[in-house]
């Protein structure tokens, strides 16, 4: 018998990993939650049937979400994480000694459970004593802040079901207001490959570009997301992500990375001639 | 699960009985060969339409036919489902009405009274009312509702004043309240039932807004818990139907039959089972499920409410506006935010929220937005209403001085609306029109209201705020000048107290 994990990544297209068993299947008050063990992704975390992460795949993602600010601003103190409740971005902001304090805003109190107890890979360093976990509606946190962070990522789902809120206008406004004068929002920009996360991706970058005096698109190949081509919005009040990097700076950290490198940052910012033209239409 | 048990005739019935719609969906699984209207014929006439609104929708799209009853005349599911309607509503009958709440004012009122018949109401009515005087020749007795000056919207009735009209007119036949108001503002119902039915008259009530009163608890009275002897209610805006579906309730001292037959007199005889299958869903909806409902829309609305004040310079007014005057209850499941303090106009927070935050709400006037909150809605939604808002105040917010200082203007009538509104008429440039009596409605839609109706004097005051209106982007209608740049008034000029 065989038993295959398939997600939809549009009305035409499978993508299916074979299982070996699986580990979590559970139904929170916002989402399902599916943990699998697979031969050739080593675990795989998926809400409402998507995959969020697999432990062979995610280093990509986590690195490039975190490494690619963190390589700009020079001076991050306070770090906002909307999201991420599987701890992967938390692990890699957690490697920076200057970093004195980290609010994480997760929604779903049994996403965080569950990866502590079956992804440690990831949920590693969520008791380090900066973080401060708050389960709640990330719109709602961040409504109240103002003037407060140096960075801030949006670690989201995608633009419907519970992350739905996380990627309007008022809550891109909001995150602006929270940021100190010089801060920077990261988001996850789905993919500008497929129809209907392109339609996302475009609609995204007009509502941030709408808010933030430098808004960039970076791209990053994410072999388990649907197309393997995937965005991050680097969205700034001051810092230019290739004008300002401190490529010596950051290389003098020593923070051994898998996916990312100082080259690859300048390289990631220059994307493709379609992915300029959604953008741009 | 709550379920009552009673007797339509000879066998029982319950709330958990839907007869209609049960009717309507055992005739799409049939399969009949149709050679009645409507033309389209489950869409295959029709495919554009049938890809757009669905194969199901267009198969329940049909004509009235024996076992699905007729409008017009009810004898069997349309009945059946009527009692069940007029049992959830603590009614003597239901009465479904498929032309919008519009039509069951128009009813009541034409129920109520003939041509030259008196009607006691306030002047704040939704233009329904108006044109239902318009049509039967009734003689409006106006109570000017209270007016909040701040907030610059009108209120309920108060009890002295409804006295004061019944002294001066002890022949009207009925009184008008519309209860709650659109900004949920309620008066004090039981009292008027009380002091209407000692002067032989009835109590008539458009309830539009108020269908969750029959339903959720610790809300105001609902019309028929109160004595009033009808009421129209918009089972689509807060009750869950389809857009245009509504309820007239009627009460044991009137005769219903002849309701019917006024209805008759205006009402469609191809009603809609779409229509009408959502009003009977709705209402079974609504007696299984609709105290968790209200409580949810109200626990969404006061939520929303102190996060709103919370961000400063708005203000989200609730139950602490009770004067026990002219307002005499509040209906919390309303969500209204008075605007101007922030330097915006609502209407300009209503564009802003549209244009700029893909959020859609029922209403901004001069200085309010009103969002209907439902059972509908979601954490999702109601965090982005706040956080907008937020937003709203933090990149548009200004000085709010030199802000059009406006407050509900009481109107002087000079004349009935029906014979102004079929008297010889004029067109004329809105800033000539001053001291002229108006032939025609001028109101902001929403919310509906007319700033002038006809037979009205058209003053100073009148003028600039139906150009300030114009000016902040009000939706402006009723007029023959489609931009209302122009307005009919009656000719020749008539020298009027006051002009």
């Amino acid at each position: 018998m065989e038993l295959w994990f398939t997600e939809n990544h549009t009305d035409n297209v499978k993508f299916s990993i074979k299982i070996e068993k699986q580990l979590v299947s559970e139904k929170s008050q916002y989402q399902q939650i599916d943990i699998f063990e697979t031969k050739e992704f080593g675990k795989v975390f998926a809400l409402d049937g998507y995959i969020m992460l697999t432990e062979k795949d995610e280093f990509i993602y986590h690195e490039m979400i975190t490494h690619v600010p963190m390589a700009v601003h020079p001076d991050v103190k306070k770090v906002l994480v909307i999201g991420a409740g599987d701890g992967g971005t938390i692990r890699e902001l957690t490697r920076y000694d200057s970093i004195e304090y980290i609010d994480m805003v997760e929604i779903d109190a049994k996403v965080v459970e569950v990866c502590k107890e079956y992804l440690p890979s990831t949920a590693c360093k969520l008791d380090d004593p900066r973080v401060h976990i708050h389960y709640q509606d990330g719109l709602r946190f961040v409504r109240t802040k103002e003037n407060e962070y140096d960075l801030i990522i949006v670690d989201s789902t995608d633009p419907f079901g519970p992350g739905e809120g996380l990627f309007t206008k008022e809550f891109y406004g909001n995150c602006f207001k929270a940021l100190k004068e010089d801060g920077i929002l990261i988001n996850q920009h789905e993919s500008p490959f497929y129809g209907n996360d392109a339609k996302a991706a475009k609609q995204t970058h007009k509502k941030i570009a709408s808010v933030f005096p430098i808004s960039l698109v970076y791209q990053f190949h994410m072999p388990t997301y649907p197309s393997g081509h995937w965005l991050f919005g680097f969205a700034s009040k001051k810092y230019h992500p290739l004008k300002d990097i401190r490529y010596d700076e950051w290389n003098a950290l020593g923070i051994k990375t898998k996916y990312y490198n100082t080259s690859l940052h300048a390289g990631a910012f220059a994307v493709p001639n379609y992915v300029i033209e959604i953008l741009n239409s | 699960m709550p379920v009552t048990i009673f007797n339509i005739g000879e066998r029982m019935a319950d709330q958990n009985l839907a007869p209609l719609y049960e009717a309507l969906s055992e005739h799409r699984n049939k399969r009949m060969a149709h050679f009645d209207v409507p033309g389209h014929k489950g869409g295959r006439g029709n495919k554009e339409l049938k890809y757009f609104l669905g194969e199901d929708c267009l198969r329940a799209d049909v004509n009235s036919m024996k076992p699905l009853d007729n409008l017009c005349h009810p004898v069997s599911v349309i009945k059946e489902a009527q009692e069940l309607a007029a049992e959830a509503f603590g009614a003597k009958e239901a009465m479904f009405i498929v032309n919008g709440t519009t039509a069951a004012v128009q009813a009541m009122i034409m129920s109520a009274c003939k041509a030259g018949d008196k009607i006691i109401m306030p002047r704040n009515v939704h233009r329904s009312a108006i044109n239902a005087l318009v049509v039967c020749g009734a003689i409006p007795v106006y109570v000017n509702p209270g007016v909040n000056k701040k907030l610059g919207i009108s209120l309920g009735m108060n009890i002295e004043d409804i006295n004061a009209a019944i002294a001066a007119h002890p022949e009207a036949k009925a009184i008008l309240v519309n209860n709650p108001t659109y900004y949920g503002i309620c008066s004090d119902l039981k009292a008027i039932v009380e002091l209407a039915h000692a002067h032989n008259m009835l109590v008539l009530v458009d309830e539009a807004h108020g269908t969750h009163f029959y339903f959720g608890e610790n809300l105001p009275v609902n019309a028929m818990a109160a004595g009033a002897d009808m009421a129209a209610v918009s089972m689509h805006k807060t009750g869950g139907s389809l857009t245009q579906s509504s309820i007239l309730l009627v009460g044991e001292q009137v005769n219903a039959d002849y309701v019917r037959q006024i209805i008759n007199l205006t009402q469609t005889t191809s009603g809609s089972y779409l229509l009408l299958s959502s009003l009977d869903l709705a209402r079974r909806n609504l007696s299984l499920n609709g105290k968790e409902m209200f409580k949810k829309t109200v626990d969404f609305a006061s939520y929303a409410r102190e996060e709103i004040n919370n961000i400063g310079g708005y203000y989200a007014y609730g139950s602490e506006l009770i004067d026990g005057k002219y307002i005499h209850d509040f209906d919390s499941t309303k969500l209204s935010v008075y605007t101007r303090d922030i330097g915006l106009a609502g209407i300009e927070v209503y564009d802003l929220l549209r244009d700029e935050y893909d959020i859609q709400i029922e209403l901004g006037d001069i200085g309010n937005i009103l969002a209907i909150v439902s059972a509908g809605d979601r954490n999702l939604e109601i965090e982005r209403l706040i956080s907008a808002l937020s937003e709203i105040k933090r990149l548009y917010g200004k000085d709010p001085g030199g802000m059009f200082d406006h407050e509900y203007i009481n109107p002087i009538v000079e004349m009935l609306p029906q014979e102004a509104f079929y008297s010889e008429k004029k067109m004329l440039p809105l800033e000539n029109c001053e001291g002229r009596i108006c032939g025609e409605f001028a109101m902001c839609y929403p919310p509906g209201i007319p700033i002038l109706a006809p037979g009205e004097l058209i003053t100073k005051e009148i003028i600039a705020y139906i150009k300030y209106a114009k000016e902040k982007g009000c939706f402006m209608t009723g007029t023959q000048d489609m931009a209302m740049d122009n307005i009919m008034v009656i000719e020749p000029a008539v020298a009027v107290f006051g002009a």
